[in-house]
């Protein structure tokens, strides 16, 4: 971004006030990683969503199969005056960079077409699933972090001891477990064998879903001070919310740890040990905090991950959820709701990624500046 | 991400030193009041032999799968849903099928698709990963953002869409876990060619003046493909839980081929009878498992950056 040597700012835009701004601009530039990050994030968010929405478009209209039999049956579709007010009605007798055009624009309006499944439309289909999976994501990342967290400081302190090996396989195991085997064995035996739990779905059946406000049962029924349904929704949140939960700790333990790690035998936690500083103090305000960007990074993917749905979770416990939105539609070929689903998790994605640099770049001074 | 998948992401085993050769001053008080069988047992390479041995025995499966399988995985008879005993060691499914013969069998399915799928990425990895490091530039920089790009969806997502568009099979469940696993190996490729590029003896040989291809296999590859091993079996057991989960979900192994996930899939409607998913299950456990341990083994004595904190 620096000015080639031997062009003055005058020769460059012709009238000093311009000048003055463009070197106000460059100079603000230079010295706010800060906004030059968001800048570049936002630019290079623009390419990715361009090439989402050719994926998605590419998804909708090229599939093998005959849109047209597929929405209104093969005996209108060889009707040719159907077929005929049916193309013209969607656009579909247009050249490919036309529909593509038209496709974007619908989008941009929040028109995410129709689900051919529940014969509405995939943004209301979306409105309905996304809060149940915010919900159990919100709380399976919960269980998570607050376990994995201290014991994977604790295995990096503890570095070599029986806990330490101990936390190891377990944290193996759970990224080793395949989720969906996790959860039906959990079925069989917290919810058959111990009656612990509801099985499936997100409320007992016959019960009334509280008021919507944000879609997520637990905080509608806080709301409005509904004790009963709130203890009924959490009661159905539990073992899938746990069972994904095993996976995350995982792999959140067995990051911690090794970032610690990275960190434990640097020499300015050995000059804060030499001061004589209280150990909790140097674990908590020294070692965890540099260890915090990587940790940062995975948390937000896994989020990301968890907001857009946990296909095998969600399917294993008839969960309405995003996930089991997307696995049903994939299965049934409705290729309006994969994609509008896709759009929404790649959507999902870029902005976790996106609020995941800027902490970073709060947090790690060496990232804003570097 | 800084580098490949979460899971790719470790510490260290129990039992390795500190430092290779010299003692571990660090434990020593802490290890002499540890209880004697713990001792023993750290003092054992331990994990990672019986990780070897899993694999190895599964490996056995693979081949001699008709020798060990007492019964046709696709056998159907009237004695349904009994549970394990002497006759049928896992019991048997709804339609009076060997459960232990059909977990066996499965091994011949999810194995070697799973080394299918993580051969040809591995390839498509070194190939993509190798370019994008070798050439820098723009080269680097478009097909970089293409690994962006296909990173920025979750990969059951992809891979469900992927085997949906084309039509549920094993083969197409197999391409569509090639086409969100690549970019693992691409960007650890690529960082390895970097990092190689920048050591002397690379300089060196290219001072020479070689072809970029010839100073690419000669000079860089073999320094890439040490550590590419790692990724690989720790992606390998990744791909297995990626193809039981698409299976699971009806999209690629369909039945009656006896698959572990499509097993634990039908055992679904059935799941009082416990044995139905349990032994399925804890096939895919032992191997994913065991192969997580050896990858993280690998890993240890492989990279020395771990060796020096």
């Amino acid at each position: 971004m620096s000015d080639a040597p031997g062009i003055t700012g005058r020769q460059r835009y012709g009238r000093v006030e311009r000048v003055w701004l463009g070197s106000k601009l460059l100079a603000f530039w230079q010295h706010h990683g800060l906004v030059r990050m968001v800048v570049q994030r936002t630019f290079a968010l623009v390419i990715l969503g361009f090439g989402i929405s050719v994926v998605a478009f590419v998804l909708t209209h090229l599939v093998p199969g005959d849109p047209v039999a597929a929405e209104l049956g093969q005996r209108a579709a060889h009707i040719p005056a159907v077929r005929k007010a049916y193309e013209a009605r969607y656009g579909l007798d247009k050249p490919l960079p036309v529909q593509y055009e038209i496709y974007v624009s619908s989008l941009l309006h929040g028109d995410l077409g129709q689900s051919q499944l529940t014969r509405r439309p995939v943004a209301t289909d979306l409105e309905q699933f996304v809060p149940a999976s915010i919900e159990l994501g919100l709380l399976a990342m919960g269980i998570a972090v607050a376990t994995a967290l201290p014991l994977g400081l604790i295995a990096a302190v503890r570095r070599g001891s029986a806990l330490d090996s101990a936390l190891n396989v377990v944290s193996l195991f759970g990224i080793s477990t395949p989720s969906f085997w996790v959860g039906l064995i959990g079925l069989f035996l917290v919810s058959f064998e111990f009656g612990l739990v509801p099985g499936s779905g997100r409320l007992s059946p016959g019960a009334l879903p509280p008021p919507h406000v944000t879609g997520m049962y637990t905080i509608d029924s806080l709301l409005v001070g509904d004790f009963a349904t709130f203890g009924d929704a959490l009661h159905h949140l539990i073992l899938p919310a746990v069972v994904l939960a095993i996976g995350l700790f995982g792999m959140l333990q067995r990051f911690t740890r090794s970032a610690v790690l990275e960190v434990i035998h640097n020499d300015y936690i050995t000059a804060a040990r030499a001061k004589g500083l209280p150990a909790p103090r140097i674990l908590v305000r020294y070692t965890l905090r540099a260890a915090w960007t990587p940790i940062l990074t995975l948390s937000g993917l896994e989020f990301a991950s968890l907001m857009s749905g946990s296909v095998l979770v969600e399917t294993v416990f008839a969960y309405p959820g995003v996930g089991r939105y997307a696995s049903q539609t994939a299965l049934n070929l409705d290729i309006a709701a994969i994609a509008g689903v896709s759009i929404f998790v790649a959507v999902v994605y870029v902005v976790t990624n996106f609020v995941v640099d800027i902490l970073y770049a709060v947090i790690d001074p060496r990232v804003r500046l570097g | 991400m800084p580098d490949g998948s979460a899971s790719n992401v470790s510490g260290t085993l129990p039992g390795r030193p500190g430092f290779p050769g010299q003692p571990d001053h660090h434990h020593r008080g802490r290890r002499a009041r540890s209880p004697r069988w713990w001792r023993t047992l750290k003092s054992t390479p331990g994990m990672a032999l019986i990780a070897l041995g899993i694999v190895v025995a599964w490996a056995v499966v693979v081949f001699l799968t008709p020798l060990i399988a007492p019964y046709d995985p696709l056998g159907q008879s009237s004695a349904t849903l009994i549970g394990p005993g002497l006759h049928h060691l896992f019991g048997t499914d709804e339609l009076g099928r060997d459960v232990f013969s059909r977990v066996i069998w499965g091994a011949r399915v999810t194995i070697p698709y799973s080394v299918l799928v993580v051969v040809i990425s591995v390839a498509i990895g070194l190939v993509f990963g190798g370019v994008a490091g070798y050439f820098g530039g723009w080269v680097d920089g478009v097909l970089m953002r293409l690994v962006d790009f296909v990173f920025s969806f979750p990969s059951i997502i992809l891979a469900l869409v992927i085997a949906a568009a084309l039509g549920p099979s094993l083969r197409n469940a197999v391409l569509a876990i090639v086409v969100v696993s690549w970019p693992t190996y691409a960007r650890v490729a690529r960082s390895l060619v970097l990092s190689a590029m920048h050591s002397d003896f690379v300089t060196a040989a290219r001072l020479l003046g070689p072809s970029s291809i010839r100073a690419m296999a000669v000079d860089v590859l073999p320094n890439v493909l040490g550590p590419m091993v790692v990724y690989a079996t720790l992606g390998l057991g990744d791909a297995m839980l990626t193809l039981a989960s698409l299976s699971f979900l009806g999209l690629g192994s369909q039945p009656p081929t006896a698959e572990w996930g499509s097993m634990i899939s039908g055992a679904e409607q059935y799941f009082d009878k416990w044995w139905l998913a349990l032994f399925p299950g804890l096939a895919i456990v032992s191997v994913v498992f065991a192969l997580n341990i050896l990858g993280d083994r690998l890993r240890d004595v492989l990279d020395p950056r771990l060796l020096t904190s």
